[in-house]
């Protein structure tokens, strides 16, 4: 089953023949990803070969969709042109759309987000600034290495990617139905909430792992989401506990305004909804096996 | 970023927000000529970016050439909650004001759109008024693809409940201040106080604007906005050098890769020095994927140059980087620096994970540099970073 991606997605890449474009493409077939195209309106009609797999290029969205049946697109397009581009896959009403690209204006990303909304949500956004999302063993959509860990029941959320790729390392003996990188960004597609809705309602799921970190009150709302609505245990983590305020941690969202923010607050509010909160990746993923171990 | 209040003033001015005339100077000489041009009579404002400079007496009327020199003396300088005067503004004297309000357009994360808050109270702290009396601060969302327009802006006025003989002209005064929220890639704009004058104008007589570094890229002229003086020399080194790098005040120097694994490394630092003498991260440093041995060597370089540096931690995952790179860039880096003359002498602690690990760990290990000491464990690595920190 899995959340969001299965091996029965096909998928295309927007921004496939740019040099980025084209270094993931290779990885995300050698992980097994049925990549049935690529988008650049100037390269229409030409093919693409990636180690003997030979994969066409369409002039759109809607004609990539058309002609293979693509139901999601991985965007590795530059910050300047991924407005047009989230937008054309909107208009496209492609089910699902991979936000990859780092340093999208804010403008830009709350523009499409809102244009989104107002054409009904037929296309659910991930990201930006995200490193995407895998189903082990049976398709990656993004920059998530595929090697790190096998398929296994834990389902992992989180904003940061290195964080996602060291909790699947860490939790590589036990593996993982599906984990989602949101994305660092102040505007998101796809929150902690709809993750933990859709993992919760998986059957291949047992647990799942939340990680958050500072920067506005997702991780908050999703401890009042969890405490409601989520019957599987949840374990998590917040980063940036020793975080000053009014700096921004890398991520153009990780920052902590005033007392808004932090990651005592998110911490507090996660373990109020019965969450298992670790102090450190490492025993967060302990937790994670505890429990899972009975 | 944050504007000081002269460079919101000019953007304001640029997209036809009413303001009072002003200029910025940085030396008390300065404000006789800058008072002259406005007539004999100014105001000294201190250029800071924090609140609550007019209760610290960095605000005053001039009522001469003379005592606009005075003043900028006596403000330039000073001390305004942590934060030196480097610059006042000579402001043209506001009218007799009748009313003042507040009008801003922000960042609405929670909800993903953009949000206009007004309110009739201004001239206050606009958070104090959120919680004492909400119903006073009217809080409408607005379409990023709609915008506003004067119909939009009229709803905004109404939901406010400002009096029908100013309404439509703090209207207008949304529409302008939109137009500057979108135009300058904003993430806030903010005018306390919007002032009724005797005349009936409508005058922005403070604000506030923090604009989006994302955006840069199509906003040419928003790097000479920059405030260079106030930043950290080695956080400018780093930026110069297209790092991403905070400055902390803590002893153990960190290089990772990964905005969220970095942050995680500074939290697990501070969890092992409360075994160790309290010793904290020194710095947050970003090197991102993919890390060339030249990245590797800026970032360390830095991180040795700063002086509070007594060991430093190089936490890296391999994901899509490999960990043999990571650690061929180590080596290079510290031969890089000694061959630039600058001896190492800070211990490097360096855990490796993830893709290729085994490969780069076996490059530092046949290596062999005395300074360098591998820790396979995030934690343990972290520990150790922080008990070498603490014996320097």
């Amino acid at each position: 089953m899995a959340i969001f991606l299965n091996k029965d997605s096909k998928v295309i890449v927007q921004g496939m023949t740019g040099a980025t474009g084209m270094k993931h493409t290779k990885l995300m077939l050698g992980d097994g990803t049925n990549i049935v195209g690529g988008v650049n309106p100037r390269k229409a009609g030409t093919e693409v070969d990636f180690d003997g797999t030979s994969v066409p290029v369409f002039g759109s969205v809607k004609e990539a969709m058309e002609k293979t049946g693509a139901n999601v697109s991985v965007l590795f397009v530059p910050p300047a042109f991924s407005k047009a581009a989230v937008v054309e896959a909107i208009d496209a009403e492609i089910p699902l759309a991979v936000v990859i690209t780092e340093g999208i204006a804010v403008h830009d990303s709350a523009a499409f987000w809102a244009y989104a909304k107002a054409k009904g949500n037929k296309t659910r956004i991930i990201g930006p600034n995200c490193p995407g999302l895998i189903t082990p063993g049976q398709s990656n959509a993004g920059i998530i290495p595929g090697d790190i860990t096998k398929p296994g029941r834990i389902g992992l959320v989180s904003k940061s990617g290195t964080l996602t790729y060291q909790m699947m390392y860490e939790l590589r003996d036990i593996g993982f139905s599906s984990a989602v990188g949101i994305g660092g960004d102040p505007v998101i597609g796809t929150t902690h909430i709809d993750a933990l809705a859709a993992f919760e309602a998986d059957p291949d799921t047992d647990l799942i792992v939340m990680i958050g970190e500072i920067g506005g009150d997702a991780e908050e709302r999703a401890a009042d989401y969890i405490k409601a609505n989520v019957t599987k245990p949840v374990v998590g983590y917040v980063a940036g506990f020793t975080a000053p305020e009014g700096k921004t941690m890398g991520h153009a969202g990780a920052i902590v305004s005033g007392s808004s923010g932090t990651a005592q607050a998110k911490k507090e509010a996660l373990e109020a909804a019965g969450v298992k909160v670790g102090k450190t990746p490492t025993e967060t993923a302990k937790l994670a096996r505890a429990i899972l171990n009975g | 970023m944050d504007l000081f209040e002269y460079q919101a003033r000019d953007l304001f001015a640029k997209h036809g927000v009413p303001v009072l005339a002003g200029e910025v100077i940085d030396t008390p000489e300065a404000a006789r000529e800058a008072t002259e041009r406005l007539g004999g009579k100014s105001v000294v404002k201190a250029q800071v970016k924090v609140g609550g400079r007019g209760k610290a007496g960095g605000v005053k009327l001039a009522a001469t050439p003379d005592e606009a020199v005075a003043r900028a003396t006596d403000i330039l300088g000073m001390d305004i909650k942590g934060h030196t005067v480097h610059k006042v503004m000579i402001a043209e004297t506001a009218p007799e004001i009748v009313e003042e309000y507040y009008v801003s357009y922000l960042l609405d994360r929670t909800n993903r759109t953009f949000l206009a808050m007004a309110s009739v109270a201004g001239g206050m702290d606009i958070e104090e008024v959120a919680a004492t009396t909400p119903e006073k601060l009217a809080k409408v969302p607005v379409d990023s693809n709609d915008g506003v327009t004067i119909e939009k802006a009229r709803e905004i006025v109404a939901q406010a409940k400002f009096p029908a003989d100013v309404a439509e002209k703090v209207a207008e005064v949304m529409v302008t201040l939109w137009d500057t929220f979108v135009a300058e890639d904003a993430l806030l704009v903010e005018v306390n106080p919007l002032a009724k004058v005797a005349s009936g104008d409508i005058l922005a007589l403070d604000g506030k604007v923090s604009l989006d570094a994302n955006a840069d890229f199509r906003q040419p002229e928003h790097e000479a906005l920059e405030d260079k003086d106030a930043a950290n020399p080695l956080e400018a080194a780093a930026k110069a050098k297209g790092l991403n790098y905070v400055k902390l005040d803590g002893e153990v120097g960190i290089i990772g890769n990964g905005a969220g694994l970095v942050m995680s490394t500074l939290d697990v630092v501070a969890y092992a020095g409360e075994n160790h003498a309290g010793v904290k991260p020194a710095n947050f440093l970003d090197i991102g994927g993919g890390a060339s041995a030249e990245v590797m060597a800026n970032g360390l370089e830095i991180i040795l140059g700063d002086p509070d540096v007594k060991s430093v931690f190089v936490n890296v995952f391999g994901g899509i980087t490999a960990c043999d790179e990571v650690a061929n860039g180590i080596v290079q880096a510290l031969a890089l620096l000694k061959s630039k003359g600058e001896e190492v002498t800070k211990p490097l602690v360096v855990r490796l994970d993830g893709n290729n690990a085994e490969l780069g760990r076996k490059i530092l290990s046949d290596a062999n540099h005395p300074l360098v000491q591998r820790v396979d464990t995030m934690d343990g690595a972290a520990d150790k970073a922080a008990e070498l920190a603490a014996a320097k």
